[in-house]
């Protein structure tokens, strides 16, 4: 059994008059530990499709089974708890909170998780450093370099040890040596074990990617497992 | 998500954005500073009319002889019952009233009382030591008339300070002898000025042991008896004891009228406690409009943070989570501002009170708390439309948003 199955997912968006279908008769199955690209023209769904994934939208139609448990149907609540602990989100704009410091940052879903502070500020200071963030952490994102800014949602997403990590063009908003970093960084997470799912629009990062899938109208166009230049 | 997180996260939240949060602490301070400082002075000024009641006796009971009544003609009003006078055995057997604690009988008369040639007309007071105390007044020299037997009819006598300024001019009073009708007192005390009260002058009378009245007067009746209840609260139990002791005495006629200044009391302190709570009231006004601040600053707050909102939802914050924290920020804010408010309040007061020395214009606790409580409960009441408007966001199109 797949980690990640999806059957015939809709998703139609009504604009106006019109009806986009941003996602059409998508099924798919992503097993656990794959390093997965979505890639295609703007448009396309993939980032409809990295939503859905990551139960921050829901289909209009299909099933979305998730470590072998449907999750379409699950409630507003049971689906935020499965955000928690089972999905880390990485974005291009990186989404940190500007008034908290870098350590504060990394601690948001342990403290959304309830984790109680002691064991919060030991995780912390152990992600500080894995990513290399020590001096850093009481830094203010405004206080950091874009770099930077990024380990800090990366080490956010992954403090909860979740199964799947979706990366929304992480590197969109990073220069090329930087970019590089990040995506050095992401696949080392991914050959720890943890599922890595990308949306990118640059070929470079695609092409390291074992799995790449094309979206084209809402579809996967093509679906292509390749060696890939990704470590590991 | 844990409460003294969510707290924390609202205190970070509460505290990034400066200028907002001041000026919307300010406006919840002087809504709340206004409750405090108005209803001080309005129960300033209500302390000072009970206060001013107090001194002249406010735990008085007046009991007179004879029944006045309001009233239609009924069937007993053409019995002729002719009411029987108060005698100084009645004002004795009201001393065995347990909600009493002093009695002073009044024998009332006018005469003229004479010394070293200069002669003047006098209301002539027969009363006891204990006059003194129910009527809070005070010795300007020597001392009151001697705690003895009522009936015993010492010749000795205390004059009003405006009779010892016409009789004695400069001289001392205290030990000469005065003419009072036929009979000769020793001046023992000259009371303080005291003016108007009870409709008597007490600085143009002159004081005499109630028996040696009643002999100058050749009487043996009564014109008051003033009674003093152990306090403001006993006074109803007072009267009936009063009441059903002078039936007993009268052959089960309730025949005297009974007076109190708490009547009067209770109506000034009914109409300045109503005064109080309407300005509170009017405060309270001030309260509302920083409530509706509150709104406005939270959903100002929510645009501003709508992508901070998408990601919360984005790391598995629940609807509950967010309006929690929301909520929590907005309680904050008003309770700062209550916090506030109480501080500049009581410096308010404090300067009403610098400024008029003779009214007390302490806040009430009322009307502190009640500040705290309105505070609290506008920003909470306020606080729960954006709450939900920011825990009913999309997370796809919050995040997207900035």
């Amino acid at each position: 059994m797949a980690q990640i199955e999806l059957e015939g997912i809709e998703r139609v968006f009504h604009l106006g008059d019109t009806d986009v279908h941003a996602l059409s008769h998508v099924s798919l199955g992503i097993e656990a530990g794959e390093y997965v690209a979505v890639m295609g023209p703007s448009g396309s769904g993939k980032s409809t499709l990295l939503n859905l994934l990551g139960l921050l939208d829901r289909p209009d139609s299909g099933h979305y089974r998730l470590e072998g448990r449907d999750v379409t149907t699950l409630s507003p609540d049971e689906q935020a708890q499965i955000r928690r602990e089972r999905i880390g989100f990485v974005f291009q704009s990186f989404h940190l909170v500007p008034r908290l410091s870098a350590a504060e940052n990394i601690a948001l879903p342990l403290l959304l998780a309830g984790v109680p502070p002691r064991e919060r500020d030991d995780k912390v200071r152990r992600a500080l450093s894995d990513f290399g963030l020590d001096s850093r952490a009481d830094h203010r994102p405004d206080q950091l370099s874009g770099g930077q800014r990024q380990r800090v949602a990366i080490a956010r997403a992954t403090i909860m040890a979740p199964a799947l990590l979706l990366a929304d063009e992480p590197t969109g908003n990073l220069d090329r040596a930087t970019g590089r970093d990040v995506t050095r960084l992401l696949e080392a997470l991914n050959a720890g074990g943890v599922t890595l799912i990308v949306v990118t629009h640059d070929p470079v990062m695609g092409a390291r990617a074992r799995r790449r899938l094309l979206m084209a109208d809402g579809a996967i166009e093509r679906d292509v497992v390749g060696s890939g230049g990704a470590p590991g | 998500m844990t409460s003294s997180d969510t707290l924390r996260f609202a205190w970070r939240a509460a505290t990034a954005y400066r200028l907002r949060t001041g000026l919307m602490v300010l406006a919840m301070a002087i809504g709340v500073a206004a409750v405090v400082v108005l209803t001080a002075l309005g129960d300033g000024a209500r302390r000072y009319v009970v206060g001013e009641f107090s001194a002249l006796g406010s735990n008085l009971v007046i009991v007179l002889p004879g029944r006045t009544q309001t009233g239609g003609v009924n069937a007993g009003s053409f019995i002729t019952s002719t009411p029987r006078d108060l005698t100084l055995e009645d004002a004795a057997a009201l001393l065995r009233a347990p909600q009493i604690s002093l009695i002073a009988p009044l024998a009332v008369g006018n005469s003229e009382i004479a010394h070293g040639g200069r002669l003047r007309e006098a209301m002539v007071v027969g009363t006891t030591a204990d006059f003194i105390a129910v009527r809070k007044m005070g010795m300007a020299q020597g001392r009151f008339l001697p705690a003895e037997d009522l009936r015993r009819a010492s010749s000795v006598a205390v004059i009003g300070a405006t009779l010892r300024a016409e009789l004695f001019g400069a001289d001392s009073p205290v030990g000469r002898m005065v003419r009072i009708g036929d009979r000769r007192f020793r001046v023992i005390g000259v009371l303080a000025p005291a003016g108007q009260g009870l409709g008597m002058n007490s600085d143009e009378q002159v004081f005499v042991p109630v028996a040696a009245a009643q002999a100058m007067f050749n009487s043996n009746t009564l014109f008051r008896i003033l009674a003093e209840a152990r306090s403001r609260d006993r006074i109803p139990a007072a009267k009936t004891q009063i009441l059903e002791i002078l039936k007993t005495r009268h052959d089960g006629e309730e025949d005297v009228t009974l007076i109190t200044q708490d009547a009067v009391l209770g109506t000034f302190d009914r109409i300045l406690g109503a005064l109080t709570l309407s300005v509170a009231g009017i405060a309270a006004i001030s309260l509302c409009v920083a409530g509706i601040l509150v709104m406005n600053v939270m959903l100002v707050a929510i645009t501003q943070r709508t992508a901070e909102i998408g990601l919360l939802k984005a790391l598995g914050a629940t609807d509950h989570d967010i309006r929690m924290s929301f909520l929590a920020e907005a309680a904050l804010l008003s309770l700062g501002g209550a916090a506030a408010g109480i501080a500049l309040g009581h410096a308010g007061a404090w300067g009403l009170r610098l400024l008029y020395p003779v009214l007390p214009a302490w806040p009430p606790d009322w009307a502190v708390a009640a500040g705290i409580g309105t505070a609290l409960a506008t920003g909470l009441l306020f606080g729960v439309l954006p709450a939900r408007r920011a825990a009913s966001l999309d997370p796809v199109q919050a995040l997207t948003r900035r």
